[in-house]
C-alpha cells in the first residue's frame, strides 16, 4: 500500500469539487473494494475522501411513487428494508446472495455499483492486464476463464462484473443520482452506467472524474413475481458463474437480466418479448452474440436453463 | 516402553476423567483471544521488524536481474535477503523445491526474498519496489499432457494373483476414469513465524503441526546445529497438513532477522498460501472392476496418475482399495510425473479424500451395471482380513454394521434408486451411500510429566495442538493417571525444548501422543510408589492420595521436594493399550461410512447435500 493523505467529506458537492482538483485522489465509503485493491498497489490513491458522514444514507418514497435510496444505505440495511422486501423483491434477495453478512454491513449501495469488474488476472500484479495496466494485454484471453464473460467482450477484456444488486437494479430500470465536481447534478439510467469494455477496460462507467453518487432510485413497483437466481460453484460467498434477476407477470411477461455473463448486469430489453415462448427462445435472444471460450461455454446454456427454473418458478 | 501386547486393566479403565464431555481447557484463552498465534507472541520479542516476502512472477525459468536499489531506499526499510545475499543454504528433509528460489525459479509464487521493514505496511510497499527480470522457460502444468511421461512408483503397489486374466473374464466390468482438480490450502492462520537471534542461536515462534521435524530442518536449511535452533508453535489455527513442514515464513523469518539484527515477523500474504506452500496434487485415476452376476469382485484394479516437482511424491490415491473390497485379483499403482506446479503434499485425508472418491463413485457405478442395491453391493464385498495377505486380520471392522445403521437411520428402504423420481420443491432428491477408512498411524511419543509439592502435574511435550483437542485429552491422560483433577494438570506443548512427540499429522496425533504421557505417568507413578515405600503394583492413585491396602498418603506432602522428569517413548507400529487393545500384527484402521440425501435443482445443476444424523 502506498502512503495517502485522508480527509472527510462534509458536502458531496465539495467531496466531488476535492476529488477533481486533487491528483491522486479517490472517493472511500465502505472500502470493502478498494482496500483490498490498495493493500495490493492495484488502485493506489494518494489521498482518500472519506464520503461516510455525508448523510446518504436514507431510503426515501419518490414523488411518482418510487424509492430514493441514499448512496451510503449499506446492503445489510437495504436488503431489509421492509419497502424494499415488499415491492422490490428481486433486489433484496439479490443482495442477500452477494457477499458475506460482514461485508454487506459495510458496503454501500453506491460502492457495489462501484465494485471493480474484475477477474483473477487482474488481482495478480504479474500479469498482463489492460484493465490495471492499459496496454499491457490481457492474460485471461487464452488463460482460465471459467468464471468470465461470454457476451460484449472485447479483444481487450473478458472479465466480469460481480455485482448481484446491480443485476436486479438494472431489471428494476434503476437511475443512478450523481453530482458533478461543479455542482450540477444528473440522473444516469443504469443501462448506461456500466460500460462494455471495448478497447478501454479499464474504464467501467459512465461517472465523469470526480462524480459522486448520490442515489440510486427506484421507479413506481411494477409487481410481479421477483426471483434473483444465482448459480455459482461454491454455495455461499463465491460470485455468479451465471445469476438471473427476473419480473415475472402473471400474462407470462418478463422482464429479466443476467449475472455473470458480461462486463457488465446483461439485459437486451428486445429478447424479453421472447419470454412467453419459453427460455430457450428467450436465452437465445439475448446471448445471440456470445463469444465463449472453451472454458466457459457452458455458461450458454446454464442460462437457459437456469432461466426455465427462474419462470417455473414464478408460474408456480 | 513398548506397546506390543494386548492391554491389561490399567488405571485410563476407572474413567473419571477420560471419556468424560469435559470444555476444552484451552478453549477461554482462545474465545478470548488471549491464546497466542504465531504472530501474535508479542511478549516473546522486544522491537521486532517486519517482512515481506517476495513470490516469483513467472513459473519455471531464471531471474537474470534484481534491482532492490529502490526497495532499499524505501522508508523503514531495514534490510533485503535474497538467494544471492543469504549465504549458502541446505535443504530440508522434507521439503521438495527451495524455500527461497533464486536464480533458478521452480514454481510460481516460489519466494525470491525477503523485505524487512520497521512497518508491515513499509516492509509491503518496499517490496513492491523490487524490480525483477525473468528469462522465463516452458514448463509443464497439465497433469493430463504430462500423463504418459509419469514413472511408476513402488509405494502403494500392489499385484495379487491375476488381474488382468480376471478382469476380462469378469461376466460384469467396469472400466472408469476419474480426475481431481489441484487444490489448495487457506486456513485461518496463514504460515507465520517470528525469529529473534541470540548469538548463534535462534528462537523461531512458529505455527507448525510437526514440531521436532520443522527443527530439524530449519537447522538443516541454515547449516547450523538443531539443538541451536528452538521452535515454539504452542497454538495453530488450522494446519490440515499445510503445516507438517518447514515453510518459507519461518526460514525467511530467521534469514531476515540475522540480516537485520532485529527480531522478524513474517506472515505469508494470502495469495501466496496458494502457491507458495504444498497443495493437494491432480489426480487421474482409472478404476477397474470384474465381478460375477452374483457382485462378489473377482478383480479390482485402481492405478493413479499425480505430478510433483522433481524428487517429489505421488498423491497416493490407491491405497485405500488395497484394502477396503475383497477380491482375489487386484492391482493398485502409482504413477508419478514431473510437474512444475508448487509442490503437491499432504492435505486433509492425504490418498484417501481423492482416492476414495473414485473407489466409491466406482462401486455405485458396478452396483448399477449389476442391478444391485449399492449398500448390498458393499456389504457382499466386505472383507475381514487383508484381501493381499488373509493371514493378516483387521483388530476390528464393522463396515457392514456401519452401513447397516446407516441405512436404517436414513430410511435408506424408502430409496427410489431411480433417479429423478423424487422431488421437494425445486429440488430432485435422493439418497446415496460411500464408505470411508482412514489409516490408523501410530507414532513415537515423547512426554515429561512432573509432580511437584503442591500436588500439580505439568507435563510437557511438543505434541501439537492444532485445533484437535491436544492440550485437553492430554490433561485428561495425566489426570486420570496421577489421581488428581482436572484443575491439577497443567500441560505445555509445542516447544522443541520438550521431549518429541508424534506431532499432528496423518491421524496420529491423539492415539500416539497420550501413550506417550501415559506411559510417562507409569514411570513417575512407579517413582512415586517407591518413594512412599509401595509396591508399585499395588499403589492406588486417587483423590490426590497414593493409597496401597489401608494405608494411604496425601502425595503432595510426601513428595513435598521431589521432582520426577521421566521422559518416554511409545515404539513404532504400536498403538496405546487403554484405547485399542492393539496387537502389532493386526491392522489398525478407522472405518466410518456416510449416507448422504442429495438435493439436485433440476434445471440449473445446483446441488446439496445432507449428512446422516
Amino acid at each position: 500500500m502506498k502512503p495517502f493523505t485522508y480527509e472527510r467529506a462534509t458536502s458531496p458537492a465539495g467531496a466531488a469539487a476535492a476529488v477533481a482538483r486533487t491528483p491522486g485522489a479517490k472517493f472511500i465509503a465502505g472500502g470493502t473494494n478498494l482496500l483490498d485493491l490498495m493493500k495490493l498497489q492495484i488502485e493506489a490513491p494518494t489521498h482518500l475522501i472519506d464520503v461516510n458522514g455525508l448523510s446518504l444514507d436514507r431510503i426515501e418514497p419518490t414523488p411518482e411513487g418510487g424509492l430514493r435510496i441514499g448512496a451510503l444505505v449499506r446492503n445489510t440495511d437495504l436488503a431489509a428494508d421492509a419497502r424494499i422486501r415488499r415491492d422490490y423483491g428481486v433486489l433484496a434477495r439479490a443482495l442477500l446472495a452477494g457477499a458475506s453478512g460482514q461485508l454487506r454491513n459495510k458496503a454501500t449501495t453506491a460502492g457495489n455499483l462501484l465494485q471493480r469488474t474484475r477477474c483473477p488476472y487482474f488481482y495478480d500484479t504479474n500479469m498482463p492486464c489492460n484493465k490495471r495496466q492499459p496496454g499491457s494485454g490481457c492474460a485471461a484471453i487464452g488463460g482460465i476463464t471459467r468464471q468470465l464473460a461470454v457476451i460484449g467482450v472485447s479483444e481487450a477484456c473478458i472479465a466480469t462484473n460481480p455485482s448481484d444488486m446491480a443485476v436486479a437494479m438494472r431489471v428494476l430500470d434503476a437511475v443512478v443520482e450523481t453530482v458533478r465536481p461543479d455542482g450540477s447534478t444528473r440522473r444516469i439510467p443504469i443501462e448506461e452506467f456500466h460500460r462494455l469494455p471495448g478497447e478501454t477496460p479499464h474504464i467501467e462507467t459512465a461517472l465523469e472524474p470526480g462524480e459522486l453518487i448520490t442515489a440510486v432510485t427506484l421507479p413506481p413497483p411494477v409487481g410481479g413475481t421477483q426471483i434473483y437466481r444465482k448459480v455459482r460453484d461454491r454455495a455461499s460467498y463465491a460470485f455468479a458463474l451465471v445469476s438471473v434477476g427476473a419480473i415475472v407477470q402473471r400474462d407470462g411477461t418478463a422482464r429479466v437480466a443476467l449475472g455473470g455473463v458480461a462486463h457488465k448486469p446483461w439485459r437486451v430489453e428486445a429478447a424479453e418479448a421472447e419470454i412467453p415462448r419459453g427460455a430457450k427462445a428467450a436465452a437465445e435472444a439475448m446471448l445471440a452474440d456470445a463469444r465463449p471460450t472453451h472454458d466457459n461455454a457452458f455458461k450458454i446454456p446454464l442460462v437457459e436453463r437456469t432461466l426455465g427454473a427462474v419462470l417455473a418458478e414464478a408460474r408456480g | 516402553m513398548q506397546f506390543d501386547t494386548p492391554a491389561t486393566t490399567n488405571p485410563i479403565d476407572q474413567l473419571k476423567v477420560v471419556g468424560k464431555p469435559l470444555d476444552r481447557i484451552d478453549g477461554p484463552l482462545k474465545t478470548t483471544g488471549r491464546a497466542p498465534y504465531a504472530y501474535e507472541h508479542h511478549d516473546a520479542v522486544r522491537d521486532p521488524a517486519y517482512g515481506y516476502v517476495i513470490g516469483a512472477g513467472i513459473a519455471k525459468g531464471r531471474i537474470t536481474g534484481m534491482d532492490l536499489s529502490a526497495a532499499r531506499a524505501a522508508p523503514g526499510v531495514l534490510a533485503i535477503v535474497t538467494a544471492e545475499n543469504a549465504g549458502p543454504l541446505g535443504k530440508g528433509q522434507w521439503n521438495t523445491a527451495k524455500l527461497l528460489g533464486g536464480p533458478e525459479i521452480d514454481h510460481y509464487h516460489q519466494a525470491i526474498g525477503v523485505v524487512v521493514a520497521e512497518t508491515f505496511e513499509q516492509a509491503r510497499a518496499a517490496a513492491s519496489l523490487v524490480r525483477v527480470d525473468y528469462a522465463a522457460a516452458e514448463g509443464a502444468f497439465d497433469l493430463a499432457a504430462a500423463r504418459d511421461s509419469a514413472k511408476k512408483v513402488d509405494q502403494s503397489a500392489t499385484a495379487v494373483g491375476d488381474f488382468e486374466g480376471a478382469f476380462a473374464a469378469a461376466p460384469v466390468q467396469l472400466d472408469a476414469t476419474y480426475t481431481t482438480p489441484d487444490q489448495s490450502h487457506a486456513m485461518m492462520e496463514p504460515h507465520a513465524s517470528i525469529a529473534a537471534w541470540d548469538g548463534d542461536r535462534l528462537v523461531v515462534w512458529t505455527s507448525n503441526q510437526m514440531v521436532n521435524w520443522s527443527t530439524g530442518d530449519l537447522a538443516r536449511t541454515l547449516n547450523m546445529p538443531k539443538e541451536k535452533v528452538r521452535l515454539i508453535s504452542p497454538f495453530v489455527g488450522g494446519g490440515f497438513g499445510g503445516k507438517l513442514f518447514l515453510r518459507t515464513d519461518a526460514l525467511l523469518a530467521a534469514l531476515g532477522a540475522r540480516a537485520a539484527r532485529r527480531p522478524v515477523k513474517i506472515a505469508l500474504a494470502r495469495p501466496l498460501m496458494m502457491n507458495n506452500t504444498t497443495h493437494r496434487p491432480a489426480t487421474i485415476q482409472r478404476i477397474r472392476i470384474g465381478a460375477g452376476q452374483d457382485g462378489r469382485i473377482t478383480a479390482i484394479a485402481h492405478e493413479s496418475w499425480s505430478g510433483d516437482q522433481p524428487g517429489g511424491q505421488p498423491e497416493i490415491a490407491a491405497d485405500q482399495t488395497r484394502l477396503l473390497y475383497a477380491g482375489a485379483n487386484r492391482l493398485t499403482q502409482l504413477r508419478l510425473a514431473v510437474l512444475d506446479l508448487p509442490e503437491g503434499n499432504a492435505m486433509r485425508a492425504p490418498g484417501e479424500a481423492p482416492g476414495l472418491m473414485a473407489l466409491e463413485i466406482a462401486m455405485d457405478e458396478m452396483a448399477e451395471k449389476l442391478g444391485i442395491d449399492p449398500i448390498e453391493f458393499r456389504i457382499s464385498n466386505d472383507t475381514q482380513v487383508d484381501p493381499n495377505n488373509p493371514d493378516r486380520p483387521f483388530s476390528q471392522r464393522q463396515l457392514v454394521e456401519c452401513l447397516r445403521i446407516g441405512a436404517e437411520r436414513f430410511g435408506w428402504d424408502r430409496r427410489n434408486a431411480r433417479p429423478g423420481q423424487a422431488r421437494d420443491g425445486r429440488w430432485l432428491t435422493g439418497m446415496g451411500v460411500a464408505a470411508a477408512f482412514r489409516n490408523n498411524l501410530v507414532m513415537k511419543s515423547g512426554a515429561r510429566v512432573r509432580l511437584d509439592s503442591r500436588g500439580e502435574v505439568t507435563v510437557e511435550t511438543d505434541m501439537t495442538d492444532i485445533g484437535t483437542g491436544s492440550y485437553t485429552i492430554i490433561a485428561q491422560t495425566a489426570a486420570e493417571m496421577m489421581g488428581v483433577g482436572m484443575d491439577k494438570v497443567t500441560v505445555r506443548l509445542g516447544d522443541s525444548s520438550f521431549p518429541v512427540s508424534a506431532g499432528s499429522g496423518g491421524q496420529w496425533g491423539a492415539n500416539s501422543s497420550t501413550a506417550g504421557v501415559y506411559a510417562a505417568c507409569v514411570k513417575l507413578r512407579d517413582a512415586v510408589a517407591q518413594k512412599v515405600g509401595f509396591n508399585s503394583a499395588d499403589a492406588v492413585f486417587a483423590d490426590g492420595q497414593v493409597r496401597a491396602g489401608n494405608r494411604s498418603v496425601p502425595h503432595p506432602v510426601e513428595l513435598r521436594s521431589r521432582k520426577l522428569s521421566i521422559p518416554i517413548s511409545v515404539g513404532p507400529g504400536t498403538a496405546p493399550t487403554f484405547l485399542y487393545s492393539p496387537i502389532r500384527m493386526l491392522h489398525f484402521r478407522l472405518f466410518g461410512r456416510m449416507v448422504v440425501q442429495g438435493r439436485f435443482s433440476h434445471p440449473d445443476h445446483q446441488r446439496r447435500v445432507r449428512l446422516t444424523p
